[in-house]
């Protein structure tokens, strides 16, 4: 029953992106600057002939509405065109740099839960006191504080000052590692290599730190509200009775129904952390998505910049689609 | 050293406070009660009057910042007022269970209602066997009592319910399910706080017969709490009436309503509709008084038709109601009003 709900909604998706796809398509062709203009421009003195010739080559000599129709009869073959710049194909410029936005995403999410639960539900349990305030304090900061100032910070303490981490990029040249999935870490895991794992561990720390940090702290203050609420509640109090001590009381009872507000905000932050770190990895030098994308938008690379869309709009999709899979197991209530 | 001949329950000169923004609030003051094995006490009175403090003050779960301020809980004789938690744990459920007023906010939404029953039974180590590894043979004991109890509270097809989840009971079932709760450990106290304030009327006479049932076929003792006073007498051996966190009349039920001797208790009997009399109700004047705010001397002088001066003055004890009132905290009918020599309770007829 789930498993159909679930391909519907992945068919539902189809639309959405074809929707965003077109009007990215329309607004990108409207903004002034012209891809070829830019591209001539770095190249130096070309001829009228040279740059009459790539406006063809790229279908920017015919009318909107054709390109339109060409784009979209590419697009139901499954080819996202080439890029302008980079003469190379859409698809497989972003299938080389979304391994890096997802293992960034992941390392950021992590960092950010491990930190929010405990301090979530200490805060919680104990309002009021010392803890909860300190925390509420950081986790107000945290959200207040821009990523990529944090990110300039950690480098500068723990890179320039310290040495402990370093300053930028995803591994060491000289890691030797050999990709399967993209994922480095796991990468250097499937492959047994060592020093890979601990290398791109190491570049993935302070990125995380800097994405991950505002994450805890939205994270940790639905926790803590749910939480506050529900240990009020009358099966809190039904729970007491029958004998069970704190430690069940919380962890059992109460944090598995604050869960059901938290996954919904956990879900919204990792369509964000996919989909919206182009400063970070700008500051990190991380080889991902958002980096690429906005180069494709300065140098008016339509096609790159229409696929990225796209597959932001799934990702977001698909980000929805896995919250609402695990609500309807944390809330009974609610089917899909 | 437990005395044979104590009383089951024992609460002696309880009181519990809050600290509040306005002063420190006794939501129960100097309550005095005795509970014997099998016994039904009716608890009664309007709602702040304190009756849900006096239950959760006898499991210890007053949240802080309140506290029982003085006077002990004696279980069995046992002083249970300040064990430890894990101590407390051990009696909370096992010994004394309590069931709330609503059913659907008390149950946990996220557990099936069999695994909520169980949990009961685990948190008490109920279904003791062989060790581990032979948890398996363990569970299925449990789920086994589960299905037990399940059918003894009435609750149909229990096999078939053991995995639903509380929203799809009705209130009803949600009612019984609680009531499973309560008794999966064979509690030798049941604490029921306005257990059918929240259900229709018909489901009302269902849950009330079947706590008779429990009570006579386990003579398991209740604390009945209520502000219907007319459920009271009809279910309970004896009514303590409680107004502003104290007890102004206790004894058996019969002669508590018959002869009520605290305006305050004749008040109540005149607000209970019965069928087919022709009997205009007459509400009480005025609110419960607000309990950082009291009057001094008798609380309820605010809204006695019959009060004079010297009610707000001094304090006033707990005094025979009747001539064979016995022993205080053995029984018998006591009142707390000022006026108990000379006052003669209005005629109900006119
Ligand atoms: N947690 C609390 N904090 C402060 N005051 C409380 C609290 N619980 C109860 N009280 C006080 O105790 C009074 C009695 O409450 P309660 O025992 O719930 O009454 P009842 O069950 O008779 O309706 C309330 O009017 C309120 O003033
Ligand atoms: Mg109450």
């Amino acid at each position: 029953m789930r498993l159909v709900k679930v391909i519907e909604r992945l068919l539902a998706a189809i639309p959405i992106m074809l929707g965003v796809a077109v009007i990215v398509f329309v607004f990108m062709r409207m903004t002034p600057g012209d891809p070829v203009d830019i591209m001539m421009g770095q190249g130096g003195t070309v001829s009228e002939g040279e740059v009459e010739r790539l406006r063809s080559e790229f279908n920017l000599d015919k009318p909107i509405h054709v390109q339109l129709g060409l784009f979209l009869s590419d697009l139901a073959r499954g080819d996202l065109g080439n890029s302008f710049t980079k003469q190379q194909p859409v698809a497989s410029l972003i299938g080389e740099r979304l391994p890096a936005t997802i293992e960034l995403a992941f390392g950021s999410l992590f960092i950010g839960l491990l930190i929010a639960f405990p301090i979530g539900i200490l805060s919680a349990v104990k309002q009021n006191s010392l803890l909860d305030r300190l925390s509420m304090g950081a986790a107000f900061l945290g959200i207040s504080m821009p990523s990529f100032w944090l990110g300039i910070i950690l480098i500068l303490i723990f890179s320039v000052k310290l040495h402990w981490l370093p300053v930028q990029g995803r591994i060491d040249y000289d890691a030797g590692l050999q990709t399967v999935t993209g994922l480095y870490m796991l990468d250097s895991i499937l492959t047994g290599n060592g020093p890979a794992l601990i290398s791109s561990l190491k570049h993935l720390i302070l990125p995380s730190i800097a994405l991950g940090s505002a994450v805890a702290a939205i994270v940790a203050r639905v926790l803590r509200s749910s939480l506050l609420e529900i240990l009020r509640s009358d099966y809190v109090k039904l729970a007491r009775a029958k004998g069970a001590g704190e430690t069940t009381v919380v962890m059992k009872h109460a944090v598995r129904n604050a869960l059901i507000p938290t996954v919904t905000v956990v879900g919204l932050q990792v369509g964000v952390l996919l989909g919206g770190n182009m400063i970070v990895e700008t500051v990190f030098s991380w080889p991902g998505l958002g980096r690429l994308v906005v180069e494709a938008i300065f140098n008016r690379d339509f096609p790159l910049v229409q696929g990225a869309v796209m597959v932001y709009a799934f990702i977001f999709v698909a980000a929805n689609l896995v919250v609402d899979v695990l609500y309807t197991y944390l809330n009974p209530k609610i089917e899909m | 050293m437990n005395d044979t001949h104590a009383p089951l329950l024992e609460l002696r000169n309880l009181t519990t406070m809050f600290p509040t923004r306005r002063g420190e609030v006794r939501a129960v003051e100097a309550v005095n009660l005795t509970l014997r094995k099998g016994q039904i006490l009716g608890l009664v009175g309007e709602s702040g009057c304190g009756k849900s403090t006096v239950l959760l003050s006898i499991l210890g779960l007053i949240a802080k910042p309140g506290r029982v301020d003085k006077g002990q809980v004696l279980l069995e004789g046992r002083d249970i007022t300040h064990l430890s938690g894990g101590e407390m744990r051990r009696i909370r459920g096992r010994e004394i269970a309590m069931i709330f007023q609503d059913p659907l906010s008390t149950l946990n939404p996220a557990f099936h209602v069999g695994e909520q029953i169980r949990e009961s039974l685990r948190l008490h180590h109920m279904m003791l066997g062989p060790p581990w590894p032979l948890d398996r043979a363990k569970k299925a004991r449990e789920k086994k009592r589960v299905i037990e109890v399940m059918q003894e509270v009435g609750i149909p097809a229990p096999e078939a319910r053991y995995k639903a989840y509380p929203h799809q009971f009705s209130g009803g079932m949600q009612q019984r399910a609680l009531i499973a709760i309560g008794l999966a450990c064979q509690p030798k106290v049941l604490l029921a706080d306005e257990p059918t304030t929240a259900l229709d009327v018909t489901i009302q006479a269902q849950i009330v017969a079947l706590m008779r049932r429990i009570n006579q076929e386990h003579h398991t003792a209740i604390i009945l709490v209520t502000h219907d006073l007319g459920l009271a007498a009809e279910f309970c051996d004896h009514i303590a009436v409680m107004y502003a966190g104290r007890i102004v009349e206790i004894g058996p039920t019969d002669q508590v309503i018959e002869e009520p001797r605290h305006p305050y208790t004749a008040g109540l009997l005149r607000c209970i509709p019965h069928v087919g009399e022709r009997r205009a109700i007459e509400p009480i004047p005025g609110n419960v008084p607000d309990l950082a705010d009291l009057p001094p001397g008798c609380a309820f002088s605010l809204r006695c038709d019959s009060a004079r001066p010297v009610c707000n003055e001094g304090f006033f004890r707990l005094q025979p109601a009747s001539a064979d009132a016995v022993k205080r905290g053995e029984g018998g009918h006591w009142a707390r009003c000022l006026r108990l020599t000379d006052y003669q309770m209005p005629a109900l007829e006119d």
